[in-house]
């Protein structure tokens, strides 16, 4: 790994922005050609009846509709949802077989949390690198409107002895353990298993820890907003979205959203830690800071440069390296949604760059003061040397350079699909700036998980 | 879908009371699937005595489309079509004979079967006598559609500039006119000049007369745009749809649907035409065709017509296709062929619908300048005036009016989005590059306007 070449086998400075290059040795480029995702709804509005596979295939055709890939015989399909029904062993599988794709081309399903399309996305990519295939779609859709609801383990317990009994009597006396407490169905919880918490109140612990300010919290969701509703009306969208049920945009973006009106909003997350002892803090993560329940699917194209040459395909950007990493948060030692810190500074390493080597910086807005604590973190010297083993602060990131066309605060985070949007929009991004500047431009991706998961990557213009 | 009247008098009990009470009994027209014999029958073709020798010409061309030609009206057949050549006419008797022949065997006409004339265009240096015989041909084809029955349409080619009656592009109006394509053209006389030397023969009497041929289509998410994009395809055409943004999953339907691109672009936008271009080329490597489809309707009597209902209907019916030409002409498209949706409502008038009528018949006019400027590049620019075609716009219209619409037409009943698109097709096709600047209108004969 410790090989460099650029991409033109010329040398480039690597002084200032997008220069440079981390190219390895042994594998070829895998490049992005574009994206497709269908506008994000809030939980139980316009895509409330819609599954899973649903909006997956409406985001695929649309993929397929944009690059004219009907019929078209392509590496591998991957992706997933986070909550996803058991009947859906095989979703993305079965949306290939529902769309105008050769019915040849091979799915799989995985899934790592929020990071899920980011994960699918490095594993297209990788086989692209290595020659594996030379085409892929990587993306990903999750639905709470229509997420699955389980039954209660003493009564699936009484289910399935009732099935596997012999005899109407063996039937009748497995049913008979059932108690009127068992009937009471589980929804999905999205609360970490280990601690019990919801996601928010993990976020509250490590947003206080970290001191961030209300007021910053609310900024930062209120350029969301504004930056994704210039991003709609500039029509930036226009080739990365395909309306879905009639939605054409985004439904949660606010154009009028303001900081009074963000201000006003009450807590929801961290509200018991005003009587804390360990982190007492004034509770700060409101609805507004905070990403809302989202339905919707994403994709993104990915290929060899060769194939997307031979398909007369425009390439948008390489998808260069990427780097995951966990934390341990059972034990409170890190807070849950801090792993990119870790794995950015490692990705970073590896491929000789800096945080001031980038011109554009995608931090998933699971809260507001997610993107705002791992800011924090990068600039703490004691927090870098201990935490990361690095000699020094890791360095700090411009602000006009993050999230420049809006993030999850306003979009929406549908789990598995916010991988997806990130991608193209940060593919576009560099593609547009190295276009208008002539010269490379470069994009970090970094997308926190639960589970204490998450996973970075590097995108570049070709 | 044929409308459920035409369903309900033309099968059983429906079909016995029609005929009992003398209601009108619109045919099921015949629809063109590739393969399927050109006429449903065999052709007479017959003509004035001057003119026989043109008249011969179109016979050999018809043996070779292995048509079965007979030049006699006799007793024994049920005609597919039959073909008046009237080009040497130059004294008004000089054509009785014929068209008294054409009467004879008129009852004789199969259903859906065909009449077609072909005659030549007035010109200036014409003395009267020949002036009159060959504008007597218009009214003569005229009365003699509304006189046909079962389907059966009547149209003309005009023959302009000394173009021979078996030249490429009068052979292929010929074709289209006799064929099942046609099917809602009636009572039309479509002017016809020799094509030029590229003019390209051979995928005259093929099912892909558009293969190899990149064709762009805006509105194409619904409606029309929907079957002109199919039938592009069908025709061999690699299809790029246009439409709105906003109405981008009926966008990715129609593309997957004929293997094309969608390309998500508001057709009033300024560099509109650019963006068709850049695609088209850094995509399919260029482009040969457009059809400027997409269209909007915001009715309202004049006098509470705001602002932004005619600003609106004017941007994306008239202004965006002059802009779109523009910059493809612009940047030097060779052998473009454009064809525009007009209206009959831009030529007979609509209550309520100033703005809509204005752009409508704005597009007849653009199509008749930009016809020379396409032209020097080898192209063409043609438009198309459907009249009632039955689409999810129609259907919202109140019965009473609808069926006025539909039944006021020599063929009494609304043409379908297929007959639409296969006029367009046949515009754009390399053998009709002998219609230039000419509107054909696919209105079963409307009795709305010319």
């Amino acid at each position: 790994m410790a090989t460099r070449k650029t991409t033109n086998g010329a040398p480039r400075g690597a002084s200032s922005g997008a220069t440079g290059s981390a190219r390895t040795t042994g594998v070829r480029d895998a490049v992005i050609v574009g994206g497709n995702r269908i506008p994000f709804s809030r939980a139980g509005k316009r895509y409330a009846d819609a599954s899973n596979s649903e909006m997956f295939t409406a985001a695929l055709e649309g993929l397929v509709a944009r690059f004219g890939l009907q019929g078209e015989r392509l590496g591998e399909v991957v992706g997933g949802a986070v909550l996803k029904h058991s009947r859906d062993f095989n979703m993305i599988r079965e949306s290939v077989l529902g769309s105008s794709l050769s019915p040849q081309t091979p799915a799989f399903d995985l899934q790592q949390a929020c990071a899920t399309g980011l994960e699918a996305t490095i594993n297209v990519a990788n086989k692209i690198r290595l020659g594996q295939i030379d085409s892929g779609v990587a993306g990903g859709t999750d639905t709470i409107s229509d997420a699955p609801i389980a039954v209660s383990d003493p009564l699936r317990r009484a289910l399935l002895a009732a099935q596997h009994a012999k005899t109407l009597q063996g039937r009748l006396k497995a049913l008979a353990q059932v108690r009127p407490g068992d009937l009471k169905p589980l929804t999905p919880a999205t609360d970490e298993p280990r601690t019990g918490l919801s996601m928010g109140e993990h976020q509250a612990i490590t947003t206080a820890r970290w001191g961030i300010s209300r007021e910053a919290q609310d900024e930062l969701a209120l350029a969301s907003h504004q930056n994704l509703t210039a991003a709609w009306d500039s029509g930036f969208f226009d080739d990365l979205v395909t309306p879905f049920r009639g939605l054409t945009r985004d439904d949660n973006v606010r154009a009028d959203t303001s900081l009074e009106k963000l201000a006003s909003l009450k807590p929801v997350f961290g509200k018991s830690l005003a009587t804390s002892a360990e982190v007492p803090a004034v509770p700060t993560m409101t609805a507004g800071n905070s990403t809302p329940l989202t339905d919707g699917a994403s994709t993104v194209l990915l290929a060899s440069t060769d194939w997307a040459q031979a398909h007369d395909l425009p390439v948008l950007a390489r998808f260069v390296d990427a780097e995951t990493a966990a934390v341990d948060f059972v034990h409170g030692h890190e807070g849950l949604l801090m792993a990119p810190v870790h794995a950015v500074p490692r990705l970073l390493a590896r491929n000789g760059l800096t945080l001031a080597d980038f011109d554009f910086v995608e931090i998933h807005e699971a809260f507001a003061s997610t993107v705002l604590t791992t800011l924090a973190a990068w600039e703490d010297a004691d927090y870098c040397k201990n935490e990361l083993g690095l000699p020094g602060p890791f360095g700090s990131v411009d602000r006009a350079r993050i999230n420049v066309n809006g993030s999850s605060l306003a979009a929406g985070h549908p789990f598995a699909a916010t991988g997806g949007r990130i991608v193209a929009t940060a593919a576009k991004l560099v593609a547009q700036r190295a276009a208008e500047t002539g010269k490379p431009a470069r994009a970090l991706v970094s997308v926190c998980a639960a589970g204490g998961l998450g996973a970075t990557a590097i995108i570049e213009s070709v | 879908m044929t409308d459920s009247y035409t369903r309900l008098v033309n099968a059983g009990l429906g079909k016995t009371l029609s005929k009992r009470l003398g209601l009108p009994r619109p045919a099921v027209l015949r629809r063109y699937r590739p393969g399927d014999p050109l006429t449903v029958g065999p052709v007479l073709v017959l003509s004035d005595a001057a003119s026989k020798p043109e008249a011969d010409a179109v016979a050999q061309a018809l043996l070779r489309w292995e048509v079965d030609v007979r030049r006699e009206p006799t007793d024994d057949a049920r005609w597919g079509a039959v073909v008046l050549v009237l080009t040497e006419a130059a004294r008004p008797t000089d054509v009785s004979d014929a068209v008294l022949a054409v009467g004879s065997v008129l009852r004789r006409v199969a259903p859906n079967g065909r009449v077609v004339t072909v005659s030549r265009a007035l010109t200036d240096d014409d003395p009267p006598e020949l002036a009159a015989t060959r504008g007597g041909v218009e009214g003569f084809l005229r009365s003699l559609a509304k006189e046909l029955r079962a389907g059966a349409t009547g149209n003309g080619i005009v023959l302009t500039d000394g173009a021979a009656a078996d030249s490429t592009s009068a052979l292929a109006t010929l074709r289209f006119f006799l064929s099942a394509r046609s099917a809602f053209v009636d009572g039309q006389l479509l002017p016809v000049g020799p094509a030029d030397a590229g003019a390209d023969e051979s995928g005259t009497a093929t099912d892909r007369p558009l293969a190899g041929k990149v064709a762009v289509v805006t509105g194409a998410a619904r409606g029309i745009g929907v079957d002109i994009a199919k039938t592009l395809a069908r025709d061999g055409a690699t299809v790029v749809c246009v439409d709105v943004p906003a109405a981008g999953e009926g966008l990715t339907r129609t593309a997957n649907a004929v293997g094309g691109t969608a390309l998500q672009l508001d057709v009033t936008a300024d560099d509109a035409g650019t963006r068709i271009l850049e695609h088209a080329r850094s995509r399919h490597g260029g482009v040969d065709i457009v059809v400027h489809n997409a269209g909007i309707l915001r009715d309202k009597l004049l006098a509470n017509m705001k602002p932004q209902q005619w600003d609106a209907v004017i941007a994306v019916n008239l202004a965006s296709q002059l802009r779109i030409n523009a910059q493809l002409l612009e940047a030097g498209v060779e052998g473009l062929r454009i064809v525009s949706l007009a209206s009959i409502a831009g030529i007979a008038g609509n209550r309520g619908q100033t703005n809509y009528g204005f752009s409508k018949a704005g597009v007849i006019g653009h199509t008749r300048a930009t016809a020379p400027l396409v032209a020097r590049l080898g192209g063409t620019a043609n438009a198309v005036a459907p009249g009632f075609i039955e689409t999810e716009m129609t259907r919202t219209i109140p019965t009473v009016t609808r069926e006025l619409g539909r039944r006021a037409s020599s063929l009494q009943q609304g043409g379908l989005p297929v007959d639409v698109a296969e006029a367009i097709v046949f515009l754009v096709s390399p053998a009709a590059a002998g219609v230039n600047g000419e509107v054909l209108r696919v209105c079963g004969q409307s009795w709305l306007g010319r």
